[in-house]
C-alpha cells in the first residue's frame, strides 16, 4: 500500500491560522480521496511558518470500480425527457438499455466507472483543496490569480510504495509538484529531494527544520525551563503564548534575559502584557519575591555569537517598551492619586452607546443602584457607591489605552496606590466579573453589589431601547451579563427581587422622574394628577382638554393643552414601557436560568413547575425549589407521589370542568366511608402540618419529604374508593379531598407541569 | 566590496547603501515626492502606480510628516517629520523576501548574527481605500520594515500584484548603529570635517513643528484649504478629457491626486490640533478616501494606469 506525502510550501504563514490550517489540509485530502473510492489507514498534518505537510499512510493504489445503475423515462416519453436524461448520464442514447416495466418500456442507463489509479485521483483531489482552501484570509501575489495565505512557492506531491516513489503529477497555476523541498531559512541551504515522509523529517531537521509544532512547542517549554532553572528563577506557563511561538519559528532557541531594576516595581500584569503583547516574550518569576524579573525569547536561528547580539537586541527593544509602560504608570498614579477627577470628568466625553448616553451617565446610574443593592448582599452603601463611581476610571487610564485587557486590574493598582479601601479597590478589578463561564464570581460584598449594578443597568438600558438580543446575534454580550447576574445572586445565596431591581433601574432608564415632573417646582407630579383625571373621566363622561387645563391651573399649575398632551404622550409612553420591561426582563433571566440548570441536570419542566410558583424573581429560592424538586423526582416516592397527584388532579380537573365548579369547599371527614379513606385525611392532616412550616422557611427538601409519606396513603386510597360514586354528597366531598391533595402537593411546585 | 562589508557609520550611509542595492535590483532610484504626505505611500509612484497592469519598479527615500506624533524633539524614537525608505515593484517578483533579505545583510543586518523573522501584519490605509497582506519584519524582536502585498489600491483589485516595503529608517538606522536617542544619531559620517548629528539637524524644526501642530496652526484657514482641496480634486476630474487646446486626451489625475495628497495632510493638522472629534473622524477620513477613489479612478483611464491591451 502506497503513502502519500504533501506539503505545500509559502512564505511565512500566520501562527495564529496553522492549527485550523493542518486540519482543514488533512480533511479536504482525505475527504476527497475517499469520496473518490480510496481507502486509506492514517494521516497526520504538520505545520511550520512556511510549510503546510500531510502523509497519509496506506492508500490504496486505485480505486475499485463502480458500476451504477439508473432508471430513465419511458421510451415513449417526449424527446425532451429523453434528451435531459442523456444529459444528466453524459451518454448517447445507443448507450442506453431498454427494460420492460409495470408501465412499459423504460431507459436504463449503466455507468461503469473503472477503477482509477491513485495519482490522478491525488492530483484531482490536491488541486481542488489548493484553489478551495479556506483561509481566513487570502490573497493574489504577482500576475497571478491563485489564493493562498501568502505566495505560495512549490508543492511537493510523492506517493511512495515498495518499488520505490513517484512524484504525482500535478500543476496548479505554474507551479508544478515535484519531490523536493527547502529547509531552514538561513541554515540551510539550496532545495532537497526526499524519498518518503520519513526522509523528509529526517531531512528537514538535518536542514534545522523541526516539522513537528508539538515538537517544538516541547523543545522551546523545555529549553525555556531549563534557562530559568539553571538562573533559580521559574518560568510562568503560557499555553497560548507557546502554540503562537511554535507558529513562528522552524527551529526554536530560546533565550533568557533580565529585566531592568528600574522596571520590577511595576505590576507584574503590566510586565508580562507587555512583554507577550508586543515581543512574544515568556514571562519568568523569581520564587522567593513572587516577581517578574526575566523573560525568554525564542529565536528562530542559530548564530555565530550564540545568541549574544539578538539578545542584546530584544533586551533593547524590551527596554523601551518598559520605559513607555513605566511612564504610563507614573502618569497614572498622579491622576490616580488625585483623586482620578480627570478620568471621571474624561469619561464624559466617551460614547457607551449613542441612545445610552456617555460612560459618565452609565457610572451615576451604577452608583445609585449599586446603592440600593448594597444592604441586600451585606455591603455598606456608601462604599458600594464609592466603588462603583470609581470602578470605571481606568478606562482613561494611559496604561489601559494601550493594554485594553488590563482594564479593572489597573484601576485596583490604582485604588490601591491612591489609599482608598481595599473593597473599592477589589471591586474596580472584580465588578466585570464573571465573564465566561468558567469565570470566578466576586464574594466580597461590594464587588457583587457593584457587578449586579453594572450588569443590570446594562440589561434594562438595552432592553429600554429595545435592543434586545435575537437569534444568534448579541453584539452587546447581554444573554452573557444577564448569566453573570445568575452566577452573582446564586454564588452569594442572597435573596433579592431581580424584578424590584429592574423596575429601579428601570425608572432611572425611562426618566420616569423627570417625565413625571418630580423635582420640578410647582408641577410636582402633575402628571399623575392628569392620569387620575383621565381615569375618572374613562368611567363617566368624557373630560375635554380645556377642563384638564382649568383643573391643574386650579392647582397653580399653568399649562398649554398642547404641551400637556406631548407631556403626557412621553410619560405614559415611558409609562408603558415601565409596566413592561421587568416581566419581559424577568422573563430574559428565566431563560438564561433554565440553560444553567440544564447544564447542571435539571429538566426544563422541573424548572418550569417551580417558575409558576410565586416569588419567581426571587433566583436563589427559585434554585432551591428546583433543586430540591429534581432531587425529589430522582427518588421512588417522588415518581410514585407524582403519579398519585396527576391521578388526583386529573379526575378533579375533569369533574370540576364538568360541574362548572371549583371543589375547594373543603372534605369532611365525617363523610368518609372506609379506613382508607380516614387514613387519608390523617395522613393529609399530618403532611400539611409539616410542610406548611417548611415551606415558609424554605426548607424545600423537608416539604418533598413530608409530601412523600403522602404516597402510600394515596395509592391507598385510588385502589379503595370510586371517587365518582352515586351518592352526590360523598362524590363531592370526595371530590374536595383531591383538591385537598393538589393543593399541599403544589406547596413547593405545580407538579401538573411535570411531564411523564 | 570591502566598504559594503564594513558597517555603515552614518544615516546618511545607510540611505546611501539602500539606494545603491535597490538600483542595482533594477529599481528606478526615484527622488521623494515634494508635498507633505504621511507616508511613502502616498507618493504616486506607489498608489497611483500600483494601478493597471503596466511594470513598475521604483525606491526612494520619502520625507513623512505625522503632525500628532511631535514630541518637541525629546522622545528618543517619536517624531513629527521621519524619513521612509519605499520600494514598490509590480508585479511582485517571487524572490521579494530574499531581495529585502539582501538589502538588510547590505546594511549590515546579517542573519548570522541576527534573528529576522516575519510576523502577520495586514495593512489597510482608510484614508487611500487600500488594503494587503503581508508582514511585519523583526530584526531581533524590533520592527523594522513593513512588507505588504497590495490587494487593493483606491477600491480597485491591484492586477497584478505590487509588492510593497517600508523602512522606517531612524529606527532601523538606530538599531545598526547602536544609537539610543534619535538625536544623537551620526546624519554624515562622524570623522567628516564638520559632524552633524541628527539633533543638529532636525532637534530645533521638532520643536518648531511640534508648537505648530499643537497649538500654532490655524484651524479656520486649515478647514477652509481642506474643503478648497477637497473642491478643486473635484473640479480638476471633472474636466472633459479631450484638451481643446491641445487636442490631446489629458486627463488630469495627478494634478487632482495632488489634492487629495493636501486634504490628507490637512486632516491630519487638524487631528493634531485636537479640533476633530470621534464622531467626525471618520467622515474626514472618507472624504479623503473618496477623492483617492476617484483619482484612482481618473488614473485607470490614462496610458499608465491602464491595463495593457485596452485602448486608451
Amino acid at each position: 500500500m502506497p503513502d502519500l506525502l504533501i506539503e505545500l510550501f509559502s512564505e511565512e504563514i500566520p501562527a495564529r491560522m496553522q492549527a485550523r490550517a493542518r486540519e482543514d489540509l488533512k480533511s479536504m485530502v482525505t475527504n476527497g480521496l475517499v469520496e473518490a473510492g480510496l481507502t486509506y489507514a492514517s494521516a497526520g498534518a504538520f505545520s511550520t511558518p512556511r510549510r503546510l505537510t500531510l502523509a497519509v499512510e496506506g492508500l490504496t493504489a486505485q480505486s475499485k470500480p463502480v458500476r451504477e445503475e439508473r432508471k430513465g423515462p419511458n421510451t415513449t416519453a417526449p424527446a425532451a425527457a429523453i434528451e435531459g436524461f442523456l444529459r444528466s448520464t453524459g451518454l448517447t442514447l445507443d448507450q442506453l438499455e431498454r427494460r420492460a416495466d409495470k408501465k412499459g418500456e423504460v431507459f436504463f442507463a449503466v455507468i461503469e466507472k473503472p477503477g482509477r489509479a491513485a495519482p490522478a485521483i491525488i492530483a484531482e483531489v490536491l488541486e481542488a483543496t489548493i484553489r478551495n482552501f479556506p483561509w481566513p484570509k487570502s490573497m493574489r501575489w504577482g500576475n497571478g490569480a491563485l489564493r493562498w495565505v501568502r505566495p505560495l512557492h512549490s508543492i511537493l506531491c510523492l506517493l511512495t510504495d515498495e518499488s520505490g516513489a513517484q512524484v504525482v503529477p500535478l500543476t496548479v497555476e505554474g507551479i508544478t509538484a515535484g519531490n523536493t523541498t527547502e529547509g531552514h531559512r538561513f541554515l540551510s541551504k539550496g532545495r532537497f529531494a526526499v524519498t518518503s515522509f520519513d526522509d523528509y523529517a529526517v531531512k528537514l531537521k538535518r536542514a534545522h527544520v523541526i516539522l513537528d509544532s508539538a515538537e517544538r512547542e516541547a523543545a522551546i517549554w523545555q529549553g525555556a525551563q531549563n534557562l530559568a532553572f539553571a538562573a533559580g528563577l521559574e518560568l510562568v506557563e503560557d499555553r497560548g503564548l507557546l502554540a503562537e511561538v511554535a507558529g513562528l519559528v522552524e527551529w526554536p532557541v530560546p533565550l533568557m534575559g533580565r529585566i531592568a531594576e528600574d522596571f520590577l516595581h511595576l505590576p507584574p500584569e503590566v510586565l508580562q502584557t507587555s512583554m507577550k503583547e508586543h515581543q512574544k516574550f515568556f514571562s519568568v518569576k523569581n520564587p522567593r519575591t513572587g516577581r517578574i524579573e526575566g523573560f525568554v525569547t525564542v529565536a528562530n536561528t542559530e548564530t555565530t555569537d550564540h545568541g549574544a547580539t539578538i539578545l542584546k537586541g530584544n533586551q533593547k527593544v524590551l527596554t523601551a517598551r518598559l520605559s513607555d509602560a513605566r511612564f504610563f504608570w507614573d502618569n497614572d498614579l498622579r491622576v490616580a492619586k488625585a483623586g482620578m477627577g480627570d478620568w471621571l470628568e474624561g469619561l464624559k466625553s466617551v460614547t457607551f452607546h449613542n441612545k445610552l448616553g456617555s460612560q459618565a451617565d452609565r457610572i451615576d446610574r451604577i452608583a445609585a443602584l449599586a446603592r440600593e443593592i448594597a444592604p441586600l448582599v451585606g455591603a455598606d452603601a456608601d462604599m458600594a457607591e464609592q466603588a462603583a463611581r470609581l470602578a470605571k476610571a481606568d478606562l482613561r487610564s494611559a496604561m489601559v489605552g494601550e493594554f485594553p485587557e488590563l482594564q479593572g486590574l489597573m484601576g485596583m493598582y490604582y485604588a490601591r496606590e491612591a489609599g482608598l479601601p481595599e473593597p473599592v479597590a477589589l471591586a474596580a478589578r472584580d465588578h466585570y466579573s464573571p465573564l465566561g463561564p468558567s469565570d470566578a464570581v466576586p464574594t466580597e460584598p461590594v464587588s457583587v453589589a457593584v457587578a449586579l449594578a453594572d450588569k443590570i443597568d446594562t440589561l434594562t438600558g438595552f432592553w429600554a431601547i429595545d435592543e434586545k438580543p435575537t437569534g444568534s446575534k448579541d453584539p452587546f454580550a447581554l444573554r452573557r451579563a444577564a448569566l453573570g447576574v445568575i452566577r452573582l445572586v446564586l454564588g452569594d445565596g442572597v435573596k433579592i427581587s431581580v424584578r424590584a431591581i429592574i423596575g429601579l433601574s428601570a425608572a432611572d432608564h425611562l426618566n420616569l422622574r423627570e417625565l413625571s415632573g418630580v423635582g420640578v417646582p410647582g408641577r410636582e407630579k402633575y402628571l399623575d394628577e392628569v392620569v387620575d383625571l383621565l381615569r375618572q373621566a374613562g368611567a363617566g363622561a368624557p373630560i375635554s382638554e380645556n377642563q384638564i387645563v382649568d383643573q391643574l391651573a386650579r392647582r397653580g399649575m399653568r399649562l398649554e393643552a398642547a404641551d400637556i398632551i406631548v407631556r403626557l404622550r412621553d410619560y405614559l409612553g415611558a409609562l408603558n414601557k415601565y409596566n413592561v420591561l421587568p416581566t419581559d426582563l424577568l422573563s430574559f433571566f428565566h431563560d438564561r436560568l433554565k440553560v444553567f440548570l440544564k447544564d447542571q441536570g435539571i429538566r426544563h419542566d422541573v424548572i418550569d413547575a417551580c417558575l409558576a410558583m410565586p416569588g419567581n424573581d426571587d433566583l436563589t429560592l427559585l434554585v432551591k425549589r428546583a433543586e430540591a424538586l429534581a432531587a425529589f423526582l430522582k427518588t421512588e416516592d417522588g415518581t410514585n407521589l407524582l403519579q398519585g397527584f396527576k391521578q388526583a388532579n386529573n379526575l378533579l380537573t375533569q369533574a370540576e370542568a364538568k360541574d362548572g365548579v371549583e371543589y375547594s369547599f373543603g372534605a369532611d371527614p365525617k363523610f368518609a366511608e372506609t379506613d382508607t379513606e380516614r387514613a387519608l385525611f390523617t395522613a393529609l392532616d399530618a403532611a400539611e402540618a409539616a410542610i406548611t412550616p417548611a415551606t415558609a422557611a424554605e426548607d424545600f427538601p423537608a416539604a418533598m419529604a413530608a409530601m412523600a409519606a403522602l404516597r402510600e396513603p394515596i395509592r391507598a386510597y385510588f385502589a379503595a374508593v370510586q371517587i365518582n360514586t352515586d351518592n352526590q354528597i360523598v362524590r363531592r366531598n370526595r371530590l374536595n379531598l383531591l383538591h385537598r391533595i393538589r393543593a399541599i402537593c403544589s406547596g413547593v411546585a405545580d407538579l401538573t407541569r411535570i411531564e411523564g | 566590496m570591502d566598504e559594503t562589508r564594513k558597517a555603515p557609520r552614518s544615516f546618511q550611509e545607510i540611505i546611501l547603501r539602500l539606494q545603491n542595492y535597490w538600483g542595482a535590483k533594477g529599481c528606478a532610484v526615484l527622488q521623494p515626492y515634494d508635498m507633505e504626505v504621511g507616508a511613502g505611500t502616498f507618493h504616486p509612484a506607489t498608489t497611483l502606480r500600483s494601478l493597471g497592469t503596466k511594470p513598475w519598479a521604483a525606491a526612494y527615500v520619502q520625507p513623512s510628516r505625522r503632525p500628532t506624533d511631535g514630541r518637541y524633539g525629546e522622545n528618543p524614537n517619536r517624531l513629527q517629520h521621519y524619513y521612509q525608505y519605499q520600494v514598490i515593484i509590480k508585479p511582485s517578483p517571487p524572490d521579494l523576501q530574499a531581495l529585502y533579505l539582501g538589502s538588510l545583510a547590505e546594511i549590515g543586518l546579517d542573519p548570522a548574527l541576527h534573528d529576522i523573522r516575519f510576523v502577520e501584519d495586514d495593512w489597510e490605509s482608510p484614508t487611500l481605500g487600500a488594503w494587503g497582506l503581508g508582514w511585519e519584519v523583526w530584526c531581533d524582536g524590533m520592527e523594522v520594515s513593513q512588507f505588504t502585498y497590495f490587494q487593493q489600491v483606491g477600491g480597485h483589485d491591484c492586477r497584478p500584484v505590487s509588492g510593497e516595503l517600508t523602512y522606517g529608517l531612524e529606527r532601523l538606522a538606530m538599531y545598526v548603529l547602536g544609537v539610543d536617542h534619535v538625536m544623537d544619531m551620526p546624519f554624515n559620517d562622524p570623522q567628516s570635517p564638520i559632524p552633524l548629528t541628527y539633533g543638529d539637524i532636525f532637534r530645533q524644526t521638532e520643536e518648531e513643528y511640534s508648537r505648530h501642530n499643537f497649538d500654532g496652526a490655524t484651524t479656520e484657514m486649515l478647514f477652509q484649504h481642506f474643503k478648497d482641496a477637497e473642491a478643486e480634486c473635484e473640479r480638476l476630474l471633472a474636466f472633459p478629457a479631450d484638451d481643446p487646446k491641445t487636442g490631446k486626451r489629458i486627463i488630469m489625475a495627478h494634478p487632482a491626486y495632488d489634492q487629495t495628497i493636501k486634504a490628507s495632510h490637512l486632516f491630519n493638522l487638524l487631528d493634531a490640533r485636537g479640533v476633530i472629534s470621534v464622531t467626525e473622524r471618520q467622515a474626514y477620513i472618507g472624504r479623503v478616501r473618496a477623492l483617492a477613489k476617484k483619482c484612482a479612478d481618473a488614473f485607470r483611464l490614462t496610458e499608465a494606469g491602464a491595463d495593457a491591451g485596452a485602448g486608451a
